[in-house]
């Protein structure tokens, strides 16, 4: 390989998306080999996946609906992120969100839905923002890492939630679930009978707005300069406890958006369990998307893949849907430690160079 | 009078057994973060333990070799936690994030694959309760330690050994320098990479054995994601237990006392769900009053370091 090559080569791994690409592709080929030795075939594996996530229409739209509550979902790291928080409270600020949402949808009635559907909305944001600005909060109050906090109120919200719908705002009947929403609070399907609601295109109204505020508005301008060098955004006259404040309750509001939706779209009210693993799903997506708003949106979209995939690979076929999360796990490690990718690429070139010499 | 005496010694006894998972996963912790090294895959770590535990205890019939197998997947997990942070240098939270969740879909995995089952693995050879000689013929003593796992006499080793490793020796002195200044360290000639190193694998064995304790220890089986937010509920116990081995233990008590209360509590007329959120409003409630407790966190802690010749 000539110097040449090896530098543009050097400089492709400089490249987020590249690096990305690279992470996922290994961690499909890392678990395939697990699967492998697991003792199931990997390309049958694969193949119940994809036709999972692609083979038709009804599944395509399963994709596209499972994608939904995740872009939100990596939105709200993504934009932690962008403040210098690690948000890992995610899943907490779902259920906040989908709950208070499920009860203005339930209970307010009488409304046309161009007031009812905002309304369930800004229960959402608030539920999510207001539990996540806590953990804001106490991290300014106790200069604990917002790490911990956050994981804490994730059970506590869990479980809180699991309370009120089991006494104060349980509906009749056997499952644990809240009343179910008006007519006039419901998302309406794109394709009937699936999860594919006009809450996809909420989710990408919020990704552009999400770019714009960090991109074209001075707080998100500070936010960025407190992630980049708090010292210096402070001695510029930022002041960081507010905008931590600020961090976080955007982004909580963005993750109570995720169980808005999931609730006015696809279950109609709120039950328990129905977040489960959105908020590490999160943290997957944002890292794949390098934290950008349209890094996030594409990730959250392979991951829906991922899921629905999984979920139908799990039917056809012996292989666990737990797979994904081996996969998951992978593309996190993968894509957060870019020199690893770096390394491999290096070696392979190392080696490519002996065997010329050699020849 | 008697019956409250009793009811206290148990509620004792109970915190106690509670506490031990906690406390193993808490002095690893300590040890990792002493070291400049953020351990957030305590949690995944966990449940590799129980798994592996399980797993290992099958497999050769014996206890104690389903410890030693908990162990070396401990050490696996710490020596991954390690590679990734130290040698590629990657944001601590996020690798520990990703052993969590590689650790719970795995752990799934091959229990579908080693024991056909979804949800429970059978039940395995378990530790079981040994008689202390002394401390058996004491009053009150003997209904609270009389009778203990093996596992919690491991664990007084353990914290010993810490603590003995931490303060006592050279190799914990330059550990704590380098949780402070890696730089100075690195200046001084310390090899600051095999130091914490050692740190993080020792963490992750340790936090295996709380897991393992979980499984063999108690339940005689695993059940999955059975580890439940006890590794992250340790990472808080390090922060108030001011970095300090004994602290460490003393905050996994507090921890014990909340959970046995908690299943106390469960036969009476709270709803559960209120009482299942007792341990972590526990963590958030201490954290707050530990605020104005003297110690910090290693000052570089988290943060990366660059050996000379490193870009």
């Amino acid at each position: 390989m000539t110097q040449q090559k090896r530098i543009s080569l050097e400089k492709l791994t400089q490249n987020t998306t590249f690096l990305s690409a690279i992470a996922l592709i290994l961690s499909l080929l890392v678990s395939g080999v697990v699967m492998m030795i697991a003792g199931y075939s990997p390309i049958e594996g694969y193949s119940a996946m994809f036709t999972g996530a692609f083979g038709s229409v009804d599944n395509l739209a399963q994709t596209l609906g499972t994608a939904t509550p995740l872009i939100f979902a990596g939105l709200a790291m993504a934009f932690a992120a962008r403040g210098g928080m690690f948000n890992i409270g995610i899943e907490g600020q779902i259920i906040a969100g989908a709950f208070p949402a499920a009860l203005v949808g339930a209970y307010l009635q009488g409304l046309p839905w161009f007031v009812h559907i905002p309304l369930c909305f800004l229960a959402g944001m608030i539920g999510g923002g207001l539990w996540a600005m806590l953990a804001g909060f106490l991290k300014n109050k106790l200069r604990v890492s917002e790490v911990i906090l956050t994981i804490m109120l994730n059970y506590v919200a869990q479980y809180l939630a699991e309370y009120l719908a089991n006494y104060q705002f349980k509906a009749e009947g056997m499952l644990v679930r809240t009343e179910t929403i008006q007519p006039s609070a419901a998302l309406p399907a794109l394709i009937p009978y699936s999860r594919l609601t006009t809450g996809i295109f909420v989710a990408l109204a919020f990704a552009v707005f999400v770019w714009w505020f960090l991109s074209r508005t001075t707080p998100g301008y500070q936010m960025r300069a407190i992630a980049q060098n708090p010292y210096a955004a402070e001695a510029g006259g930022v002041n960081i406890a507010r905008m931590n404040l600020l961090t976080m309750f955007l982004s909580g509001a963005l993750a109570g958006m995720g169980g808005a939706v999931e609730v006015m779209g696809v279950h109609g009210y709120f039950i328990v369990n129905m977040t489960s693993g959105y908020g590490f799903d999160g943290v997957a997506i944002a890292v794949m998307g390098n934290n950008t708003p349209l890094g996030t949106v594409i990730s959250a979209l392979i991951f829906g893949a991922l899921r629905a995939g999984s979920t139908s690979m799990n039917r056809m076929t012996s292989i666990p849907g737990e797979f994904i999360q081996v996969l998951q796990a992978l593309v996190i490690l993968f894509v957060s430690t870019p020199g690893i990718v770096r390394a491999m690429l290096r070696k392979r070139n190392f080696k490519k160079n002996d065997q010329k010499k050699g020849a | 009078m008697g019956d409250v005496l009793s009811v206290v010694t148990s509620l004792i006894a109970g915190s106690i057994r509670v506490s031990i998972p906690i406390a193993f996963a808490a002095l690893g912790g300590t040890l990792s973060e002493r070291s400049g090294i953020i351990n957030m895959g305590l949690e995944g770590t966990m449940l590799m333990g129980a798994f592996f535990g399980v797993v290992g205890a099958y497999y050769t019939q014996s206890a104690w070799l389903g410890l030693l197998v908990a162990m070396m997947a401990g050490a696996l997990c710490g020596l991954l936690h390690a590679v990734l942070t130290i040698r590629f240098k990657c944001e601590h939270v996020l690798a520990g994030v990703g052993i969590n969740v590689l650790a719970s879909g795995l752990t799934v995995v091959l229990l579908q694959m080693i024991f056909n089952a979804k949800g429970k693995s059978c039940e395995v050879a378990s530790f079981d309760m040994i008689t202390l000689p002394v401390i058996n013929q004491i009053p009150v003593l003997k209904d609270i330690l009389g009778q203990v796992s093996p596992m919690l006499i491991l664990l007084a080793i353990a914290m010993v050994g810490v603590w003995f490793l931490l303060y006592r020796t050279v190799f914990g002195l330059r550990a704590r320098v380098i949780g402070e200044n890696p730089e100075a360290a690195g200046s001084m000639g310390i090899n600051v990479y095999r130091t914490q190193y050692i740190c993080v694998i020792l963490c992750g064995i340790l936090a295996a054995m709380g897991g393992a304790y979980m499984s063999i220890g108690d339940i005689h089986m695993f059940s999955r994601d059975m580890v439940a937010g006890r590794g992250f509920i340790a990472m808080a116990v390090v922060i108030f237990g001011g970095w300090h081995p004994v602290g460490a233990w003393l905050g996994s008590l507090l921890f014990g006392l909340a959970q046995s209360l908690q299943y106390r509590l469960q036969s009476g007329s709270i709803p559960p769900q209120l009482v299942q959120m007792l341990p972590y409003i526990v963590t958030l409630v201490v954290l707050v009053f530990a605020r104005g407790s003297k110690h910090r966190a290693p000052a570089a802690e988290g943060r990366h370091y660059y050996a000379k010749g490193e870009q």
